[in-house]
This record gives structure tokens, sequence and C-alpha cells, in this order.
């Protein structure tokens, strides 16, 4: 071994390195105070070796990114750890730069000799958040999509080259691929080459002119191993043990549901480091964005690239100190402020909910066994009952229907109720209510719309309230055949279990008692029928059909009342149609094991 | 090059335990990072291959009487992580009457190094364009000189329906003798 280590050092010169990097001198002895260069450092290694861990598994293109970073994040072994690590790593180096800002400029370690390594510090702190803005975009979820559109749009606002820089940093007019092999790029190779290159220049300098030492000096000058070392990588554990409390907490990063450029996302924030930016555009009036996005953050830039040489004038150490706690207290006011605001609007947090119910049901749907298509993630969410059903109940149908009394998402429309509720519509609950005497001229049913006064009510307020306890026994099984037809997928079981029941109630619906088929149609029976047809009833096909055009005369004809004709007059598409359709009929996605997912509260 | 520092002091030989807690704490944080990673990369070795079963390539007419081969796509369920596409071409297969009705399929993948095998109709045998490797029409191996270790590598064939020619497509480890699952 040592025989070895000779010919290494004669052949290197590794003796001298290690000696070199050893025993820096550490003037007044180890202190506390020194060691957060060595955490940063720390840090972007921890950063470097989870970051090309990702790279084997991350893949930048506007179908595989999010795709990629789910499979990291849920099926590859221990990556939601890894990603943890990587993301929160990153939040510990935007915190750890501004202490160890703080801690140049209070001991004075910014001034003549150490001017250009003052700015190469500068220069870094502008790297990595230069880092973490790239970073942000990559996973392609919604928050990072909407939230670095925001960063690349203040590009364009810039004043004669802005819109060119913005289409190079966007690799184009829109986000696509090449915003994400321009990110990935930067974010993996051109900035960490710039960040490695800067920490070279920033470490010979500071070991060219020594560390400053705080005055006064405690004890005699020590070298660096072993009592600061140990100091540094005391500090160094005690960031990685903070780092792992949240990714054990949060078990790893969080990931949104995939970026969708057609989907509103209200819960656009950018990353807590940049709040404090994000608040201060809310004071400038439309035209003067640029005053608060680029002029005044860039002179606040070059007055901290200033502080050396305004350090030496009489009070200059003093003002510059005065300026970054100011500054400082300016950036703490203004992140309170943002995270006041948010806290306090309905709207916000109820963002924030559906992003989370979003981002949840996605990762639902990507484990099922359909699996992700090719499409990207993005066409799950999209073709989902559950996640589109509500949206397109309460823009197109709460102005008259409701859904267990509100629109379909949580919220009361403006407009009164003027048609049933359609929650559990055809289910056998649902249609027991529609048969009640004493419900159906009420607002879930009949009560708010034409019908009110039609033949349907008052043959349930007149005839019906007066059967017989044995001809309502022929009214539940004409209802439980009723149920049957819409083969809904709750009611599954059930329907199997009274098969026998059901086969007799559907004769009594075209029977004596019942008489539904004087109005209605019913497979063969019913002619002349003036009230919708009750073939297939609440199926798939059939409520298809009837959303598309009650009027049609298979349906009301011309008793509709005020539903609009939404396929014919394309107010919505096929599309639309069954996601509604498929939403009221409990017919989504769910797995074996129901870890079942509400609708929008 | 240090002109401003004083020479620095000699080391304390006495904190021993200093030293000892500075090179445990800093190995054990040094170690975090690099595990996490590895866990990762490392994690294709856990992932199970999919066999997709017997899936129907084509029908009998669409063989030649004379027992030539004919090659075919073999369309299943393709399993690319996160993906998961149907009915996509995962492989081909050379199929070839052998008597009547009876079907011989083979994986157009050569055994010697994963190429894709020629059929050379005009010498009636197959031939891989990368080393040469030379398979007679009944998958042996033809020139001794071949470097491919083992002959075409033969599936299961299954008729259905009559006509119906159904194919367990696997694909095999390349460069060994024995015929082992990829």
């Amino acid at each position: 071994m040592k025989a070895f280590l000779g010919w290494l050092d004669e052949r290197t010169g590794s003796k001298k390195l290690l000696h070199e990097a050893l025993f820096e001198n550490v003037p007044g002895g180890a202190r506390w105070r020194y060691v957060w260069g060595s955490t940063l450092v720390f840090c972007f290694t921890v950063q470097i070796v989870t970051g090309l861990a990702l790279w084997l598994a991350y893949s930048p293109s506007s179908q595989t990114a999010w795709e990629s970073v789910y499979f990291i994040q849920y099926e590859m072994w221990g990556g939601w750890f890894l990603r943890g690590l990587h993301h929160y790593t990153a939040h510990a180096m935007t915190a750890l730069l501004v202490i160890h800002l703080m801690q140049v400029v209070i001991d004075g370690a910014y001034k003549a000799p150490r001017e250009v390594n003052f700015w190469t510090g500068v220069l870094l702190l502008l790297l990595v958040l230069a880092l973490s803005l790239t970073g942000y975009l990559l996973p392609w979820d919604q928050k990072g999509y909407w939230a670095t559109k925001v960063a690349t749009s203040i590009a364009a606002i810039a004043p004669v080259f802005g819109p060119a820089v913005q289409r190079l940093i966007v690799g184009g007019g829109d986000y696509g691929h090449h915003t994400l092999t321009r990110f990935f790029a930067l974010h993996a190779g051109i900035i960490p080459g710039a960040i490695i290159a800067f920490i070279g220049a920033h470490i010979y300098l500071f070991r060219r002119h020594g560390l400053t030492p705080k005055e006064p000096r405690r004890k005699p000058d020590a070298p660096f191993w072993p009592d600061q070392l140990l100091r540094d990588v005391v500090a160094c554990l005690a960031v990685m043990l903070g780092v792992l409390f949240f990714v054990l907490r949060f078990h790893g990063a969080d990931l949104g549901a995939p970026a969708d450029p057609s989907e509103q996302f209200s819960a656009a924030r950018p990353d807590w480091y940049f709040l404090f930016l994000f608040q201060f555009l809310k004071y400038f009036p439309g035209g003067s964005e640029l005053w608060g996005a680029i002029v005044i953050p860039a002179l606040l830039l070059v007055f901290l690239a200033a502080m050396p040489f305004i350090g030496r004038w009489r009070l200059g150490h003093r003002f510059n100190l005065g300026f970054l706690w100011t500054m400082l207290a300016g950036i703490v006011l203004l992140t309170h402020l943002a995270l006041d605001e948010d806290r306090r609007k309905p709207e916000y947090r109820a963002a924030v909910e559906i992003a989370r119910q979003d981002a949840e049901r996605v990762i639902l749907l990507a484990r099922a066994p359909a699996g992700i298509p090719p499409t990207g993630a993005v066409t799950l969410l999209r073709n989902d009952p559950l996640t589109q059903g509500p949206r397109i109940f309460a823009k197109n149908c709460a102005s008259c229907h409701r859904f267990d009394g509100h629109d379909g998402l949580g919220g009361q429309p403006k407009d009164k109720v003027s048609a049933s509720d359609l929650k559990g519509f055809a289910s056998r609950a649902w249609l027991a209510g529609l048969l009640d005497p004493e419900k159906i001229a009420s607002p879930r049913y009949f009560g708010a719309s034409d019908h009110r006064n039609g033949k349907m009510v008052k043959f349930v307020k007149e005839e019906l309230a007066e059967f017989t306890a044995e001809d309502k026994q022929v009214v539940q099984k004409a209802l439980m055949a009723l149920s049957a037809e819409a083969g809904l997928k709750a009611q599954r079981e059930a329907d199997e279990r009274d098969a026998a029941v059901i086969a007799e109630g559907k004769k009594a619906i075209a029977g004596k008692i019942m008489t539904c088929t004087e109005c209605h149609k019913f497979h063969d029976a019913g002619e002349d029928p003036t009230a919708p047809d009750l073939t297939g009833y609440g199926s798939r096909a059939w409520l298809i059909a009837f959303i598309s055009d009650a009027g049609h005369e298979r349906f009301y004809g011309e008793n509709n009342d005020r539903m609009p004709a939404y396929g014919p007059k394309k107010i919505l598409n096929e599309q639309e149609i069954s996601l509604v359709a498929d939403w009221l009929r409990d017919d989504w996605y769910a797995p074996e094991q129901p870890e079942r997912l509400s609708p929008v509260k | 090059m240090d002109t401003h520092c004083p020479p620095p002091p000699q080391p304390d030989r006495r904190n021993f335990l200093t030293k000892a807690a500075a090179a445990v704490v800093g190995g054990l944080i040094a170690l975090v990072p690099p595990l996490a990673g590895l866990l990762v990369v490392f994690d294709p070795l856990r992932r199970q291959t999919e066999n997709s079963g017997a899936v129907l390539v084509t029908s009998l007419g669409a063989l030649p009487e004379d027992g030539q081969p004919r090659k075919f796509p073999v369309l299943a369920t393709r399993v690319d992580a996160w993906n998961r596409t149907p009915n996509v071409p995962v492989g081909a297969v050379y199929l070839q009457r052998v008597g009547g009705d009876r079907v011989r399929a083979f994986n157009v993948v050569c055994p010697h190094a994963g190429c894709f095998v020629d059929f050379r109709a005009a010498n009636n045998h197959f031939h891989c364009p990368c080393h040469n490797s030379s398979f007679g029409v009944d998958g042996k191996i033809l020139d001794p000189k071949s470097p491919s270790p083992r002959g075409l590598d033969e599936l299961p064939v299954e008729i259905r329906h009559e006509n119906e020619i159904w194919v367990t497509f696997q694909n095999f480890r390349a460069g060994v003798k024995e015929k082992i699952p990829a």
C-alpha cells in the first residue's frame, strides 16, 4: 500500500494535494460560522449524484416527461426517495446560499482583496436559482408548466431582445418537446457545468486569500483537519437530516397532474424562494411590469455586486449590512404577503384541492392495468368521466339541473334549480323517489320544471298514491326492472341477484296495474308514445341519446322543457356527452381494492 | 501559491477522536446519495419480461404450399416502461409449412448476436447479414464454421379453428449454446 501511495504521489503529487486540502490554515481555530461554504459544496455534490441517477430514468419530451417522472416516483426501486432527496436538497441549497451570503457580508469577507471571489459567489447564487427554475419544469406537471410559463413570459417583456430570448429559451413559439430538451440541457448540463467552473474559481480564490477570520480570535490558528472538517461534516449531516425529514415526511417530492394547456390551473405558484418576486409583480400596473420583473431586481443585483466598493467607505460596511438586512426583510415580507393572500382566497384553496385530486386521480389511472397510452398521461385525465364529467356538467347542465344539490363541482349555480337532481339517476333509490307521491313534485324531480303539471306527476300523485299494498309491490318490481335497464355498475350484483323479480317487473311495466306503456314505449309494448322511451332507460346508449337531443320524438318530443339539443346543435361533442353520461352512471375506472376517490367536493 | 497566510501549523496527533468522528460522519453522509441512486439504477434487474402468451399471427392460407418460409410481424401488447400499447409489433417470425397443415416458426433474430436473419430463397437457406451465420431451412446450423452457437430459435405453434396460426412469441439470450429465455 505504502509503495503504491509513494508511486502515485511521485506520478501525481497526490500527497501535496491532500496536504493542501486538509491542512489549510484556519486563523483563530475552528468555528461553526465557517461551515456554510462546505455545506453548499456538499449539497451540490448530492445534486450531481442524485441528478445523474435521475437522468438515467428521465425522458424529456412532452409525452414522456411526466410519465417517466411518474415511473421513477411510483414504480422504480426507491425512486420516490431519490427524487425526494434531489428535490429537498435543492430547497436546502437555496436557503444555505442566503445564509452563506449573509455570513460573508456580516464577517466582511466580501471586501478587498476578495471582491472577485464575492462576485463569483453572487454568480453562483444566480446559477443555482436558474437550476431551481429549470428543474421546476422538468416533471411537466401542471404546477411546473404554468409557473414556468410566467417566468418565460417575463423574459419576453425585456426590451429589444426579449421576444427572441423567450423563443430561444422555450425552443419555439409555444411550450413543447424542445422546451423540455432545452430546459433539461440547461438543468443537467450547461448550468451545472458553469457552476462547477465557478465553484473552482470560488474555492481557488478563497484559498488564495485565506479565510476571513472573525475577530477577536479566540484561539490560536489551527489546520482545517480535523477540527474544522469535523464541524463541516456535522453541519452537512444536519443539512442531510433536515432534507431526509422532508423526504420521509412527504414521501418524496410532489407530482401534480400532467401539463395540459387546455386545463385551467389556478393553483400555479412558483416555489417558495421565488414567491417574493411573484408577489412583487402584483404591485406593477399593466405596462410597467418591466420595472418590477427586470429593472428593479437587476438594479438590486448591481448594487449587491457593488458592495465591495461601497464597503471601502467609512460607514460603507454598515450601510451594506443595513441594505442586505432590509432586502432580506423585504423578501420575507413579500413572501409572507403572497402566502397570506393565498390563504385567504377560497378560490385558491379550491384550486389547490382540485389540483390535488387531479394528481391523485391520474396516478390511479396510470397504475390501472390499461397503463399509460403512448399519447401520454394527459389523455388519461381528458378521457376520465370522474374528472371531466363534473366539469362539463357544471358548465352546461347545472344552470337547470343539480347533482346532489350542487353543480357537480360542489358550487352553487346562480340560476335557480329548474330540473331534476341527477345524482344516482336511474338507480333504484332515484326511481323510488320519482315514484313517491311526496317527492315527485319536489325540486329534486319535476317540481321545478314544466313537467310538474304533466301526466306523470298527476299519475303518481293521484293514481299511484291510491294503490293497494299489493299493487305497491308490483310498483316495486317494475321499478327494479326499469332500473335494471340502466345496467348500472353499482347495481350489477343486485340486478343479478334479483333477476327473477326483474323479469316479473318487466312484464308489470307493460301490465294493467302500472300502465306505463300507455304513454311510454317499453321494448315491444306501447304504441304512439308521448313520453320518453323506457327501453334501455338510463343505459349508456340511452343517456347519450337523451342528452344529445331530449326533444327527439323518442324522448320528450314536443313536451321537451327547455333542454337544449346538445348533440345536433353541437353544444357538446360526442366525447363530452359520453363523459357526462358515464359520470352520471358512476361508470369510471376504480381499482379492485377501492381506495375510492370521491368526485370533487 | 499562498503568500498571504502564515505556514500552516502541524496537525495535532492527539485528537484521534475528532479525526475518527470526522471520517465516520463524512463517510456516512457521502453514502446516502449514491445508495439512493444505485437502487434506482439497478431497478431493471428486478423487472421480468412479460410474456404475452400465444398470439394470432396469420392464417394457413398465407403460407406457400411448398414449405418456403415467410416472414410475419408478431402483434402483441408492448409494455415499455410506463407505456402499455396493445396490438403493436413486438417482433417477427418466419413461418413455414412442414408437411400438410403442420407449421414451424422461427424467431427472426440470429442466436449469435441478435441481428435480423434473412431468408435467401435462391439458396433456400437463412443467412445472417451481420456475421454470415447460415442456417438450413429447418433452422439448423448449415456451416460448421458459422459464428452462431445454436440453430434458429423455434417457437411453439398452434393451429386453432383449422387455419389460424397462433405463435407463442419469445426472445432468447444470444451468444450461448442453450436456448435461455431473454
